[in-house]
Formats: C-alpha cells, sequence, structure tokens
C-alpha cells in the first residue's frame, strides 16, 4: 500500500461529500417532483477507462448505485468510436439497454481531465416525467416494443467543447409531453456537473492526481477486501430458491424468477442461468439493471459496504444471454421495478438460508403504479399518477415495517389531501390492511387498504403491479404475506383485472371507485416462537384479527 | 420582565449538564454555572443550578428555559396516554406515514406510533378539498369515541379531521364537543395549532402536541410551584423551536413548539454574538457528547426550516430554526473496518458510558481519547463533575482498535482520528452551506459545545472558512442564548393558488386575521418589550416546482397579483439568479410571524468584566500537533486581555471548554471577549 491510512479515510470522506453534493444540487433545482422529492436520480465518479464506479451520492436512488456503471461504460465506447472525449464535452442518453433501468432515467455523463489527459467521469441520472411512447409518464403495462414506451435517446453530446448545443437541448423538450419539465430538470442535471467539476477540481489540487489516483485503486481494492470478508463468514454451499412475477402484461403465465447462490470461501456466485428467458411484455430488465439489482441487495444486508465497484469484485453474476435480466432492443423495460424487486427477493431469501441472522423475508414486491386519466373534456386533460405502499418483511431483530417504500428505492407518497387538491378523485379510505403480514416469529410488516372514488365525469386507469398471484414469501420458516388485490367498482359492479394487478383503459365514471389491497412484507422464524404477548398485541391492535390466520 | 435593570437567567437543561447564565443587567457582570443534569426529576437539578448563582430568587426578573423534557419524552416514549379522534376510513394516517423507511440502506426496524391503534377512533364526517362539507360530522359518534378514550385511561386527546384546513368547522363542532367532557385541558385540536395542508404533517404534529401536554404541563407546573416557593416572582418563559420565547402558560398549551428549544437558543446567541463582533455569515457548529450539530446564519438571520423528525415518523412541522446533525462526537467511537478503512461514528459512547478515559466501562476509542492522548485535553482538570481523565485507558482503547490495526503508534494513531473526525464534521458543513446555496468561504464558524472549540482549526483548514470566532462562554451558549431571546410566533395558512388567480383581497384578510391573532397571543403574554413588529412572508414557486422560495411582503395593505409577482421575481431572482418568465407562478402558503423585540443585553459588557492586563503565570504542556510533539503555551483564556494575541501552538482552557490553536493559525482576543481565530 503507497497511501497512508488516513489520507484514504479522507479522500474517501471527501469523494462520498463530493457525490453528496451534486445530488443536493440536483434536488433542490429540479421541476418534477419525482426528482425533487421522491430523489429518483443519482451523482456518481466513475473510472477513466472502465466506468467502475468510484463513489456514488448517498442520496439518490439505491438502484442507480450500481446500473449507472453501465451508463458510464456506453459512453465511453460512444466517445472512443468518435476520436475521444474532449474537455468541456457531456453526453445525454436514455438508452436502458447499455445504460439501464428505463427510458425516463436520462443520464449526463461528464469527462474529468487533469492536464489534458483524461482522469475520470462524472455522471448525472434522473427520472423524467416523460419521454413520449404511447402512455403519459411511460409505465404501459401493454407494450411489446420499446417504441411504444418512449423515445430512445442514444449517447448524443449535448456540450461540445464546453458549447452546449441547442439542438439537442430542444430534442430533449421535444420528445416530452411536459417539455417545461424536461428543459428544467436538464438544467438541474448541468448545475450538479458543473458543481461535482469545480469540487473535484478543488480534491485533486488538494491532494494531487497521483495521491486521488492512487486513492481510486486503493478504495476499490478496500471494498472487495471488504466483501470477501463478508462472504467468508458466510457457511460454503449452494442455496437455491424460485420466485415468480404474476405475467408480462400481456400473457397470464408465472414468469420464473429463480437464483442459485454460491458461497465458496471469499467468493460467490449468483447464478441467474434458471431464470425465464425474455419475455414479450415490459418486465424485461437490462444486464446492468439485475447486477445493479443483486448490489441493492447485498448493501441492504452488509450495511458497511461502500458503494464502489470492488464490491461486486469477488461476486460472479451469471446471466445467460436472451434471459429476462439481459433484456436487448427492443425489448420492453418500463416495468423494471417489479423485476428488479423480485431478484432482490430471491436475494434475501437465499442469503436468509445461508445464514438466517442476516436476512428478512421479502417486501411486499411492487410498486403499483395507477395513473388515473381525465377522459372528460379533451381540452382539460389530467393525469394523476402515484406509487402505492406495502409492508416490508420481518427480520431478526423485529416485525416488518408497517407501509413501507419498496427496497430499491426511497419515494415517500404524497399525501392524501395534496392529491385531492389536485385531481378531482377522494380517499375514501387509506388505512392499514389487517391480515396482510406473512406470519412468523417476528411477523411481516402491513400493508395498506386504498380506495379511491372518481369526482370527475370521466376517467381511464392504468395500473401496473405484480405479486397478486404468488405472495411475497417469509424466510427461516416465516410465512408468505397476501397478495395484492386491486379492484374497481364501476356501476355498482366489482371488476378484478384479468391479469392481476395490470390493467389499461379501465373507464371509470363519476362515484366509480378503485380498491386497491396491497401485499405485506414475508414472514421471519416459526410462527410457534411468537411471543404471547405479541400474539395479543396483534390483536389487540388488529393488525391480526384471526387467532390461526 | 421589564425594561428597569434586573437579574436576567437562562437555564439549558441539557441530556448531562444544566447550564446557567445570569446576567445582571444593572452591572452588566455575567455568571455561569454548569451542574449535573437530573434525569427523571429535571426539576431539582433545575433548582439546584439557580440557587448555585443566586442566593436570593426573589432578586430574579426573568427566568428564560430551554428544554429538551419535550424531546426526551418523546424519544422514549414517555408522554402521556393519548387518543384520536378522526375521519372514517384515516385512523392509520399517523402509523403510514409518507411510506418511508428508518434507513435508505437496511430494511430491518419498526416504527412505534405514539398512539396504539386501539386508542384511535374514527367518526362520520368528511370534508372535501375545496372546503365543502361533504358529510356533517356525527357528535354524538364524537362523544362516544371521547367517553371511550376516557375510559381506556386516555388523559389527552387529539382530534385530527381530513381537510380540516380547507374548511374547520366539523373539526371546530367535534373539539368543541370534546372539551366540554374532558376532564383537563389537554385536547389538542390539529386544525387549530397548524391549518395546513399534509394530512400527515398536520396530524403528527397535533398528537405529539397532546402527548406531551400533561408532560410538559406538569413539568413547567412543577418548576413554577417550586420557584414561587423560593420566593420567585417575575417573569418564566420558554424558548421555542423557532428561537423565540413564550410564555410558560403558552408552552403548556402548545408544548411541541419546544421540541429543540436548546439547540435552537444556542444558534440565537451566535448569531447575536457574531453581529455584534460585526459578523453576519456564520456557521454554527456545536460539538457535544454524540453529535455535531451545524446550522446557517446568513445576512444576520437565522434559517428556518418548515418541520422536523424528532425520531423516524415523528414529525413536527412548526417553524424551527435549520439545524443539521450527523453523528460525529466528542463520544463518537474510532475503529477499523475489515477492509482496513478508519471511520468515525456512528456508534457513539455517548456521556454514559463515555469515552474510555472517563473509565464507565466503554473500552473503545473515541474523539475525546484522542484529544486526551495527544495533550490537547488536559485530564487534570475535566468538566462534568469527574475526578479526573484515565490517560493510560485512552491510549489502550487508541493502541487496540486503531494503532494495531493500521500499524501506526500510538500518537499517529489519535492524530488519524481527530483527522477523520474533522473531515466529517467539515462534510456536515459543506452539505448545509451547498444546500442552502452559500459558498461556505464567505462564512466563519462559530464553534461551541464542550469540544467544538479544539477541532477550530481543522475546520479551517478543511473548508476554507475564512476564520472562526469563539464566543467567551462555548460550553453555556444555549442557556446565554436563552437571556437574549425576542419572543416569536408563527401563524402559517395553506393559499394554494396561481398569482394569476390570486386575490390580493382575500389575502390581504387573510394576513390581517393572522396579524390580529398573533397580537392577541402576544398581549396575552404579559412582558413588556421594546418593541412588537409582524411581517408577512409568502411561500412560492413555478408551477410544477415543488420546493419554494419565501418571497417576503412589504406592503400588505397593497397586495395584488402584479405585486406578489414582482415580489416572487425578487426573491427568485435572489436565489437563482434569474427568472422563468414563460411559467406560471402560484403561493403554496402564507406565513405570519410575530416578534416582541426584549430589551437587550449589553453584550459587549460581558467582555469588560475580564482582569485586564494580568497575564496567568506560563503552564506549559506536551502537546502533539502536525506530528511532533511541541512544548505549548497553556493559558486560562478568561485572563487573558481584549487586544491579546498569539500565534499556535498555544492551548487555552476555560472551565466549560478547551481551545486548541495549532501552527499555522493565530488567535485575538476581540473587544467583545471572542476569540478569533484565522490562519498566519
Amino acid at each position: 500500500m503507497t497511501l497512508d491510512p488516513v489520507t484514504l479515510a479522507v479522500l474517501q470522506g471527501r469523494l462520498e461529500q463530493i457525490v453528496d453534493e451534486m445530488d443536493a444540487t440536483l434536488f433542490r433545482s429540479a421541476f418534477n417532483p419525482i426528482i425533487a422529492e421522491a430523489h429518483d436520480a443519482s451523482h456518481g465518479i466513475y473510472d477513466a477507462t472502465t466506468g467502475a464506479t468510484v463513489a456514488q451520492g448517498s442520496a439518490g436512488l439505491p438502484v442507480f448505485v450500481g446500473s449507472m456503471a453501465g451508463a458510464v461504460a456506453l459512453t465511453i465506447d460512444a466517445a472512443n468510436a468518435s476520436g475521444g472525449p474532449s474537455e468541456g464535452d457531456i453526453w445525454i442518453f436514455n438508452d436502458p439497454y447499455r445504460g439501464g433501468t428505463h427510458l425516463n432515467d436520462m443520464k449526463l455523463v461528464q469527462p474529468f481531465f487533469v492536464d489534458g489527459d483524461l482522469f475520470c467521469w462524472l455522471a448525472s441520472v434522473g427520472h423524467y416525467t416523460d419521454v413520449g411512447g404511447s402512455v403519459p409518464g411511460n409505465y404501459n403495462p401493454a407494450a411489446v416494443e420499446s417504441a411504444q414506451e418512449g423515445v430512445l435517446i442514444p449517447p448524443m453530446k449535448l456540450r461540445d467543447r464546453g458549447v452546449l448545443r441547442d439542438d439537442v437541448v430542444n430534442l430533449i423538450r421535444s420528445i416530452s409531453r411536459v417539455p417545461v419539465n424536461a428543459y428544467g430538470d436538464l438544467q438541474g442535471q448541468l448545475n450538479s456537473l458543473h458543481l461535482g467539476t469545480a469540487r473535484f477540481t478543488t480534491l485533486v489540487d488538494d491532494f494531487g492526481a497521483t495521491t486521488v489516483a492512487e486513492g481510486f485503486s486503493e478504495l476499490t481494492a478496500r471494498a472487495a477486501e471488504l466483501m470477501r470478508s463478508r462472504i467468508a463468514g458466510l457457511p460454503d454451499g449452494t442455496y437455491s430458491l424460485d420466485d415468480h412475477l404474476d405475467n408480462d402484461g400481456n400473457t397470464d403465465e408465472l414468469i420464473q424468477v429463480a437464483l442459485d447462490l454460491t458461497i465458496d470461501g471469499d467468493e460467490m456466485v449468483l447464478d441467474f442461468s434458471r431464470t425465464s428467458t425474455a419475455v414479450a411484455g415490459p418486465v424485461n430488465i437490462s444486464r446492468s439493471t439485475a447486477i445493479a439489482a443483486c448490489y441493492v441487495a447485498l448493501k441492504h444486508i452488509f450495511l458497511d459496504v461502500p458503494a464502489n465497484a470492488g464490491c461486486l469484485e469477488p461476486i460472479d453474476i451469471r446471466i445467460p444471454d436472451g434471459s429476462l435480466l439481459d433484456a436487448t432492443w427492443p425489448r420492453p423495460v418500463a416495468g423494471y421495478t417489479e423485476t428488479i424487486l423480485r431478484v432482490m427477493d430471491v436475494m434475501f431469501g437465499t442469503l436468509a438460508e445461508a445464514d438466517p441472522a442476516i436476512s428478512n423475508g421479502s417486501s411486499y414486491g411492487t410498486i403499483n403504479a395507477l395513473s388515473i386519466a381525465g377522459a372528460a373534456d379533451p381540452d382539460n386533460r389530467w393525469v394523476m399518477f402515484t406509487f402505492y405502499g406495502g409492508g416490508l418483511g420481518g427480520s431478526p431483530v423485529s416485525d416488518g415495517l408497517n407501509h413501507g417504500n419498496a427496497p430499491l428505492s426511497t419515494a415517500t407518497i404524497p399525501p392524501v389531501e395534496v392529491l385531492e387538491a389536485s385531481y378531482p378523485v377522494r380517499y375514501t379510505r387509506w388505512s392499514l390492511r389487517p391480515d396482510s403480514g406473512g406470519h412468523g416469529e417476528h411477523r411481516g410488516g402491513l400493508g395498506a387498504e386504498y380506495e379511491i372514488e372518481l369526482l370527475d365525469e370521466a376517467a381511464d386507469v392504468f395500473v401496473f403491479g405484480d405479486r397478486a398471484r404468488v405472495g411475497p414469501p417469509g424466510v427461516v420458516g416465516g410465512g408468505a404475506a397476501a397478495t395484492n388485490d386491486i379492484r374497481f367498482i364501476v356501476d355498482g359492479k366489482e371488476i378484478v383485472p384479468d391479469l392481476g394487478s395490470k390493467a389499461i383503459g379501465v373507464v371509470l365514471q363519476r362515484g366509480d371507485r378503485i380498491v386497491m389491497s396491497t401485499p405485506g412484507g414475508g414472514g421471519y422464524g416459526n410462527r410457534a416462537d411468537r411471543t404471547d404477548s405479541d400474539i395479543e398485541r396483534d390483536l389487540r391492535l388488529g393488525y391480526v384479527t384471526k387467532t390461526e390466520q | 420582565m421589564t425594561n428597569s435593570a434586573g437579574i436576567v437567567i437562562g437555564i439549558d437543561v441539557g441530556g448531562t449538564f444544566t447550564d446557567i447564565v445570569k446576567v445582571d443587567e444593572a452591572t452588566s457582570e455575567v455568571q455561569i454555572a454548569k451542574v449535573p443534569s437530573t434525569r427523571g426529576d429535571e426539576a431539582s437539578g433545575f433548582l439546584r443550578g439557580i440557587t448555585t448563582v443566586v442566593d436570593d430568587v426573589s432578586s430574579v426578573s426573568a427566568i428564560v428555559h430551554g428544554t429538551t423534557v419535550g424531546t426526551n419524552a418523546i424519544l422514549e416514549r414517555k408522554g402521556a396516554v393519548t387518543g384520536i379522534i378522526t375521519t372514517a376510513g384515516f385512523r392509520d394516517v399517523l402509523e403510514m406515514r409518507r411510506r418511508d423507511r428508518p434507513s435508505t440502506w437496511g430494511l430491518w426496524g419498526q416504527f412505534v406510533p405514539i398512539i396504539d391503534r386501539d386508542r384511535r377512533f374514527e367518526v362520520p364526517e368528511r370534508t372535501g378539498a375545496d372546503g365543502s362539507i361533504v358529510e356533517a360530522v356525527d357528535l354524538s359518534a364524537v362523544r362516544q369515541r371521547a367517553a371511550e378514550l376516557l375510559d381506556a385511561g386516555a388523559t389527552a386527546c387529539c382530534v385530527s379531521f381530513i381537510n380540516a384546513h380547507a374548511n374547520a368547522d366539523n373539526e371546530r363542532a367535534a373539539v368543541a364537543a370534546v372539551r366540554t367532557m374532558w376532564p383537563n385541558a389537554h385536547v389538542t385540536s390539529a386544525v387549530e395549532l397548524l391549518s395546513e395542508i399534509r394530512e400527515f404533517e398536520r396530524t403528527s404534529t397535533a398528537a405529539l402536541n397532546a402527548y406531551l401536554q400533561p408532560v410538559i404541563g406538569d413539568y413547567l407546573e412543577h418548576l413554577e410551584l417550586s420557584l414561587g416557593e423560593h420566593g420567585f416572582n417575575g417573569s418564566f418563559l420558554i424558548v421555542q423551536s423557532n428561537g423565540g420565547v413564550m410564555t410558560s402558560t403558552a408552552a403548556r398549551a402548545l408544548p411541541v413548539r419546544t421540541a429543540l428549544s436548546g439547540p435552537a437558543a444556542g444558534v440565537i446567541a451566535a448569531a447575536h454574538l457574531a453581529g455584534a463582533a460585526g459578523h453576519h455569515n456564520v456557521i454554527t457548529c456545536d460539538m457535544g457528547g454524540t453529535s455535531f450539530d451545524v446550522a446557517v446564519i446568513a445576512n444576520g438571520a437565522t434559517v428556518t426550516s418548515a418541520q422536523t423528525s424528532v425520531d423516524f415518523g415523528l414529525v413536527v412541522r412548526t417553524p424551527m430554526i435549520e439545524i443539521s446533525t450527523i453523528g460525529a462526537g466528542g463520544g463518537s467511537i474510532a475503529s477499523v473496518d475489515e477492509g482496513g478503512i478508519l471511520r468515525i461514528g456512528p456508534e457513539s459512547a455517548g456521556s454514559v458510558p463515555g469515552p474510555a478515559c472517563y473509565g464507565r466501562g466503554n473500552d473503545r476509542p473515541t474523539v475525546t481519547d484522542a484529544h486526551l492522548v495527544l495533550g490537547r485535553l488536559n485530564g487534570d482538570v475535566p468538566i462534568g463533575g469527574l475526578e479526573c481523565l484515565d490517560q493510560d485507558a485512552a491510549v489502550d482503547a487508541i493502541d487496540r482498535y486503531v494503532g494495531h490495526p493500521l500499524d501506526l503508534d500510538t500518537d499517529e494513531a489519535a492524530a488519524a482520528v481527530l483527522r477523520v473526525a474533522t473531515s466529517r464534521m467539515a462534510g456536515a458543513i459543506r452539505l448545509v452551506s451547498v444546500q442552502r446555496g452559500h459558498d461556505p468561504s464567505e462564512f466563519i464558524a462559530m464553534p461551541f459545545g464542550g469540544a467544538g472549540a479544539l477541532h477550530v482549526c481543522g475546520l479551517l483548514a478543511d473548508i476554507g472558512l475564512s476564520a472562526a470566532l469563539i464566543p467567551k462562554y462555548p460550553g453555556v451558549i444555549s442557556a446565554f442564548g436563552a437571556t437574549i431571546a425576542d419572543t416569536r410566533h408563527d401563524l402559517v395558512q395553506t393559499v394554494g393558488q396561481t398569482v394569476a388567480a390570486l386575490s390580493g383581497d382575500d389575502l390581504a384578510a387573510k394576513l390581517a386575521a393572522a396579524e390580529e391573532e398573533l397580537r392577541a397571543f402576544v398581549s396575552d403574554a404579559d412582558l413588556v418589550f421594546d418593541g412588537i413588529a409582524v411581517r408577512h412572508e409568502l411561500d412560492m414557486s413555478y408551477v410544477g416546482q415543488t420546493h419554494t422560495v419565501v418571497v417576503p411582503l412589504d406592503d400588505v395593505d397593497q397586495i395584488d397579483s402584479t405585486s406578489v409577482l414582482h415580489a416572487f421575481d425578487t426573491a427568485y431572482r435572489a436565489t437563482y439568479g434569474r427568472t422563468l418568465d414563460s411559467i406560471a407562478a402560484r403561493v403554496m402558503s402564507a406565513r405570519s410571524i410575530i416578534v416582541g423585540r426584549r430589551p437587550k443585553l449589553q453584550l459587549n459588557s460581558s467582555a469588560r468584566e475580564t482582569h485586564s492586563g494580568t497575564r496567568s503565570a506560563a503552564v506549559r504542556r506536551e502537546v502533539y500537533f502536525d506530528g511532533a510533539w511541541t512544548s505549548t503555551p497553556v493559558l486560562q483564556r478568561l485572563d487573558l486581555p481584549t487586544g491579546w494575541t498569539a500565534e499556535g501552538p498555544v492551548i487555552l482552557e476555560q472551565s466549560d471548554a478547551t481551545i486548541a490553536i495549532e501552527p499555522g493559525f493565530r488567535a485575538a482576543i476581540d473587544d467583545h471577549g471572542n476569540v478569533m481565530v484565522t490562519t498566519t
């Protein structure tokens, strides 16, 4: 080791600081609430030649930690194909196949130079409100090709040697149904890169480029070492689990997500070979997204693992070509969240088999993206777009959290009063869903019941959910949680979607209702070990209504 | 309090110590004291503190109190047995929160609401988002539910209805019904407390208020009785989270406003002390045993935030001084992870068992241990009633947990702990200033708390701040702030209209009503003020944005769309450097603020009280700076005269804090008794 440990620790703090400041800058100046409030964005610093993550902000969306490395690698290829990057360049794109996640996530990637040599990359990603396609907000459960989901932008130069290209800015505005938001968010991302460049310049001035470069490789090596020591603490063996997505939004057939996790000394193999091949509907994910999902699950379990590429060094992730987890153009990917959550569920399940003390039951496993589009007046259209919550899994220390957010995200839900003030709807119920947590020594957290009444003359409803067929499983003997249950009350009659919790274009009239009962979390441990006082408390507080559910 | 000179006592009851500052306005004499807090029976520590500084309590004209009793009751879930009555379909709002989780990484943990589900009752009623009454409240159901709550042993009750901010009729009727049958005054109406949109935040704030009413009520009543028995007949005031004070009567009705009382007083004191010394851009750094609290003072004004979480899911929405906290205090534990990286915190030894050198059962090294090992702290004269600090225990802890894993000797290991800790604090300062859009280099630091001044030079070097100003009594700054804080109340109302749709007359009427309510509140307080001022602000944004800017309204008699838009443009340009003219602006809410200015102490008088010209005999000790042990002068800070100056290394000691001036830095005592630290 050439760097002293103190400099290394300080350098690590400074790098994390820079990316945290970049996050804060975008959150503060973004126009759309998905970035400003739900923090569906991320910033990072990446290796000059490989694009591997060196540091990533702590406040951004967890799933970007990892997937952005693919985005930077794509930029590196694009730059090299056109004579290499120059100082002052910035690339922009939303390609979800190599860039990760889905079309709404706009990536800006900028080279950083020291004395004329490429030193590293800075990048910013944020979820734009709309990028064209056939459904506002781009959550189309019936899509069978990318073009139906939105406009795909390959890597283009947004800024060329310091000159911002107005033609590209205009393109970004013009593909959106809400060009003002697109423009405002783009400016916010440029602000973040500007600040990141200034802070990184100071860092290099303070420490010298050589020391910073040594720090990069040393931090990556340390992260790998830390991960190896965590893996070595797990018993050798292969742990296997199958779970399922309800369907692909087109054909009502279960889709298998299966993992064989092998611990061998200080190395880990995550073998997804038994997972389904790619499907027609939008629940495919790209390879970089799948890797990010594994990484996020590991980071939820091993809390001290830093956000850099070294953590994945001792891990061999096997995904066959053509898999559900290896989507290539033009496979639709808008529902990537559901598949990420399923990958994380099998990660938690297999890790719990390896060591019951470190893992937890599955969370509710679906984001239930609900879009209500006012259809009464074509000149006065409105779209209410919201994600809903559910229970988290029981853990070695306690019951699961009631009504939490999905493990891939840190987004919160808007208040009822804000939704009602903004859209012609009334919530007639917003409560916990009793009996929805999986049983166990530590019960899964409860899902929720939401009832929404339409106050406008007419509206079309779209919903993208999952877990209607197979409830979130428990671990270490814990039970599965209740399944997702979405119904529409139309003219007094109850309609259950054919595809469970996926539906498009359900027509509601004034007074019709949507009733959503979301899954809880899977249980942890055997229910026989649950204490009498916990059982009594569950009944007294109405979390559980049946003595032996 | 009166305008005539008297004795004012500021008293801050913290987790470990109760700090007292006595100011005699006639003689300008300042006296400070620190006594151990008495957890669970805060009143006895409080009275011991008062009697430490005055023989005759009847000579005191005002006692101003910053308290963490409310915060502690919340954190330890020791509030009253409370019930809630709410709209049908919404009993679980408190428990469902805003669908968040305790931390970004890691999915474990639970949320225990302060009101159990079997004391959360629904009644038929509904108000629409537009204020229309969809269903009138069923008052017989309200009465029945209230009776059931009483039967269940509830001593406090909260009423919170959906959309009550748009029309409070249903909720007011229900609250009136509950109050007629409730046996005490502990009934909180959410909309009375906070007439703002967002049901979770409003309900959470109101539920916490009800939960605290009996606790704070009993506590303050006990204090008042005891003070009365000692002959006290002056004003008894409580510091609020917004940095203003209120009467103890008001505090009993609105206890939730005391949630961050103590830290807020510290920031108020810092703003005053820095302002008096001519500095108006200040970042305060309060380092205690477990945390490092940072606040920004820009152009002389503290920054107010709309809400905070006392703990996960326990949101208090009431204007308060914005203070950011990271877990890096004197008790933060240093460790080396399996990857070989040195970390400070987040684990803390707190004040009990405390650092290894306290010898109370913790053997892991803390930041304080590193200071002791390097000679920066005087182990023979520790603060806080300990006999002396155990140097050997500190050395053992540093060696075992930091030195050996990193192959460093004791001194290098301790220096590494300090460098990493300082770097974390610097990061917190940078982040706070960036989030507020400030450039740290335009600010000075004001470190206080027992440990803040030990890190001052490292922070200056790391962040590039222009200077640091260490107040005369850095260890009792919150108590000092209590003696100078103004009276302040805020009232927020939801507007939710675009500027184009705004009726100037309606808005003016709203603001006038708010002003009337605020003036009545302050005149009820039975205090004498130098002046009372009311101001109004709007929270505005462009349609589509969710973060707002604060728009001051200069002339509320002449409000119309044009004047509001002009004021918004001015405020937005000041914040972001441009306006977005093609996008509509809207008013989210209106805030009215009343400030009753309390008579100000002569702040610089406290500097005159020092002995001038006498310099204590030069004591020296070996202190480790920049990789070497250096014979370093150790001076008694309060003995140093105005105009004294020296270059580091030098250690300044006083009873409540230690200041380390490192080589490459210069210290000087200014006209106000502050130590000014700059790079040489």
